[in-house]
């Protein structure tokens, strides 16, 4: 894949990002400026943007708004790769990812490894969920599973993302915990849909069996009672309202499938900069603000940060590797 | 009656001073986004998110600012369709077909006078719709699966050969180049990118816009170039827009029909303003057969699109925010804007925060009055931008079409290939070959292809899914009904001479 562009490309995007520059040179002071939302509007990396942007400047963080960005393109990639090549240095940017990006780095579709960016911190995490309709036979995670195991073709299951994506390996996580031998798991039926919404009313409507998703997009659902919480991937139950939802640990199974979200920044940025932006998240983590967005759109603040949080996303990316490979996903 | 009692308390809601204002900011905003090619809704709503958060409105505040904004370029992307055959935004592409014959014939002010009242009629149904049915229809939206929407977009490719007065051969070309370039792009299905060359620019597919605004806009721009003999744009009549008026209740079954299929289309999540507007344009050319003078100028096929495209926006609010699922890019940054300020669409948002919804409902009845006031009289202001000498008009359409574009993704690479397009529009014009199909083919093409994919994924590839239901027989049946008769009509036709 290359890496390189066309140089007239470069030469038209430097220009632009000059002029870009020249007119936001005087706000250089602030540790955070400009918040790339490596996606369209209205998505979740747009979100963590919008969102954390809107509590900076509204603790007083920054003394103007935070510029977001739309890059969308190739799940992540177009942004990575622009920084990467563009504005490793810029000691004022910082990019929203999660653990999709994360994955998408483990399965080899991004221009570079974790090793070319600075991660800067986690705030918070979605968590995912394997719901049925309210009205399904499957009553309990342990019936579906044995289902799924017994007869792995019998099912549809659908996410918000396709074949080999973190809501697919996740429910597949889920089907090797119960026993599915490793042969049978490409036969359960996958249907992707765009987003975790969608997907859920389709299985309202009938058209699949079971939806593994992530719990923020789809928390009015639950509360509405129009679908069934077979179970929960995290490790402890969650806070209220969701307190009562269990988790597919106390069932038996040891899966746990998080979707975090946090930031990176271009990998040339120098240590003192790199500390002084993860400073100002943390003080926006341990906000009670902060607490509350998170709650409110069904993610659990969770903090990791700088040198911990470089540790954390390595590894991660090493288990999502070995489970895309045991799955089939990457060869 | 219960929603008479909502209705009224939200129309207090509406009516408070400082949401008439931002309403009547949003409409004027909203017409001059959706006139400038490149610049849609979706830009609109999104560059507008960060000010709301600035000026510290409240969610109900903020809500009828943008979606203000939202009416407001549906209204506005007739306007460059008719008067410089360069649509705003796509869902006004169709609009092109017919009003800008009728801008040649002098006719430009009937067109823009009628379009209003189409529109404003298209969006208070789909508002009406939306404070009566909003319930029952998330029941008939979900009974939509991935076979009854491949059934959906199979009706709208039979109807394809209908868009243009052109040859069928042509657009079924130009049809077919719309699909093959919609492949482009991740597959969503398998996460395989295809014919991205390793672009990662190209991994989320070709942008429509950017195809729009190429096939339209710097065509356009090629062509005046190409046309040295006249140094300037040939002077055209505006004419009044109150003969408007009167073609528009000659237009009123036309407008019906019209406002129905496109809240139709925009209740299904997905389907969109721009199928809501496709569906209405060539179902009406069919409904009317050789009746109709369409593609040369003929009002109802300014009226159609309009009404359509502007009751599928109203439409595809239910989804939004009955369901929380975007049906559109609009909707999915209404959505985006909801959550940030902590509210959840989703079944309970009625229930939870009435205030809201009925004040959010009310607002647009009071921002589409305000759209048609607005609208009619601004007709003699677009005259002047049509008599601007070419020289000046197009430099900034190319602008506009530049800035546009790069604000969607701040990609230079989009740039480059809206020029390519431009180019290739040029060629197809000299082909005479239609370039409607072509971004059909890429609008709708996508979607179609990963429905069938997830029907087959459902059903274990077993075929029969497709025609399992009663709603993807019943639309096959209308498709089929449609076909036989344009055939047997043109069979009559040929008889008779």
């Amino acid at each position: 894949m290359p890496t390189i562009k066309h140089a007239r490309h470069g030469l038209a995007a430097s220009a632009l990002l000059g002029l870009g520059l020249a007119f936001s040179a005087p706000s250089q002071a602030l540790p955070i400026s400009e918040c790339i939302a490596p996606a369209d509007p209205g998505g979740g990396w747009d979100f963590t943007c919008r969102s954390v942007g809107k509590l900076l400047l509204e603790l007083d963080l920054v003394d103007s708004p935070v510029q977001v960005t739309n890059m969308p393109g190739g799940v992540g990639a177009v942004a990575f790769s622009n920084v990467a090549s563009k504005r490793p240095a810029d000691s004022d940017l910082v990019v929203a990812t999660s653990t999709v990006g994360m994955t998408q780095i483990a399965q080899g579709q991004y221009p570079g490894g974790a090793d070319t960016m600075r991660w800067l911190a986690m705030l918070g995490t979605d968590v995912g969920v394997i719901l049925v309709d309210d009205e399904s036979r499957f009553e309990s995670l342990d019936q579906l599973l044995e289902t799924m195991v017994e007869e792995p073709d019998s099912l549809a299951m659908a996410g918000s993302s396709g074949a080999g994506g973190w809501d697919h390996i996740r429910a597949l996580m889920l089907a090797k915990a119960a026993g599915m031998p490793a042969d049978q798991i490409g036969s359960v039926r996958w249907v992707q849909f765009d987003g975790g919404g969608p997907a859920v009313t389709q299985m309202m409507g009938g058209h699949v069996d079971v939806v593994s998703t992530d719990l923020g997009e789809i928390a009015g659902f639950i509360e509405s009672g129009d679908v069934r919480v077979l179970a929960v991937l995290s490790e402890e139950p969650l806070p209220e309202p969701f307190a009562d939802l269990p988790t597919a640990v106390s069932q038996g199974y040891d899966v746990t499938g998080y979707n975090w979200r946090g930031f990176y920044t271009g990998g040339e940025v120098s240590d003192e900069d790199y500390t002084a932006m993860v400073d100002t998240l943390q003080t926006l983590y341990e906000s009670d603000e902060w607490k509350d967005v998170a709650q409110q759109n069904g993610l659990v603040p969770l903090w990791r940060g700088g040198e911990e949080f470089n540790d954390f996303v390595r590894q991660s990316i090493d288990e999502v590797e070995t489970v895309s490979r045991e799955i089939g996903v990457i060869q | 009656m219960d929603i008479l009692t909502f209705l009224a308390q939200g129309f207090a809601v509406a009516l408070e001073p400082q949401h008439l204002f931002l309403a009547l900011i949003g409409c004027a905003l909203g017409t001059l986004i959706g006139a400038l090619p490149g610049l849609g809704p979706v830009n609109g709503v999104a560059l507008m998110i960060p000010l709301t958060f600035n000026f510290g409105l409240t969610p109900t505040a903020a809500l009828i600012l943008l979606v203000s904004i939202y009416y407001g370029c549906m209204y506005g992307g007739r306007i460059s369709s008719i008067l410089l055959n360069i649509p705003g935004d796509e869902p006004a592409m169709m609009t092109t077909l017919d009003g800008y014959p009728m801008a040649l014939k002098g006719r430009g002010g009937e067109a823009l006078g009628l379009s209003g009242v189409a529109s404003f009629i298209g969006a208070t149904v789909a508002t009406i719709g939306l404070t009566l049915f909003a319930p029952l229809l998330v029941g008939f939206a979900i009974r939509f699966g991935p076979a009854e929407y491949f059934a959906l977009f199979v009706l709208a490719f039979a109807t394809i050969g209908g868009v243009t007065s052109g040859s069928l051969t042509k657009s079924f070309i130009a049809a077919c180049l719309g699909l093959l370039l919609g492949t482009v792009g991740i597959d969503a299905v398998s996460s395989v990118p295809r014919y991205t060359f390793g672009w990662f620019e190209l991994y989320d597919g070709i942008d429509f816009i950017v195809a729009l605004v190429g096939l339209f806009a710097i065509s356009e721009c090629l062509v005046f170039l190409e046309d040295t003999r006249h140094g300037s744009k040939p002077t055209m009549k505006l004419g009044s827009a109150i003969p408007g008026m009167r073609s528009a209740w000659q237009c009123s079954p036309t407008i019906a029909r019209s406002s129905l299929i496109g809240f139709i289309a925009g209740v299904l999540p997905g389907a969109g303003a721009a199928l809501g507007s496709f569906l209405s344009y060539t179902l009406e050319k069919r409904w009317l057969g050789r009746r109709g003078d369409f593609g040369r100028g003929d009002p109802r096929g300014v009226a159609a699109p309009e009404a359509g495209n502007n009751a599928a926006a109203g439409g595809a609010l239910i989804p939004m925010l009955s369901l929380g699922i975007p049906g559109s890019g609009t909707t999915a940054v209404l959505l985006a804007l909801l959550l940030s300020m902590n509210i959840t669409p989703g079944p309970l948002l009625f229930a939870q925060q009435p205030e809201m919804v009925w004040g959010l409902v009310a607002a647009l009845f009071i921002g589409n009055v305000m759209l048609l006031v607005l609208n009619i009289p601004l007709v003699g202001f677009f005259a002047k931008v049509l008599q601007a000498p070419g020289w000046f008009l197009m430099p900034m359409v190319v602008m506009v079409a530049f800035v546009g574009v790069y604000s969607l993704s701040n990609s230079a690479f989009d740039l480059y290939l809206m020029l390519a397009f431009g180019v290739l529009g040029y060629v197809l014009r000299k082909l005479e070959i239609p370039t409607v199909p072509v971004v059909l083919g890429l609008l709708l093409g996508g979607q179609m292809e990963y429905n069938m994919r997830r029907a087959m994924s459902i059903s274990g590839g077993d075929w029969s899914i497709l025609w399992n239901s009663g709603i993807s027989i019943g639309i096959y049946a209308f498709a089929i009904t449609l076909i036989v008769a344009g055939l047997v009509f043109g069979w009559m036709v040929k008889q008779r001479m």
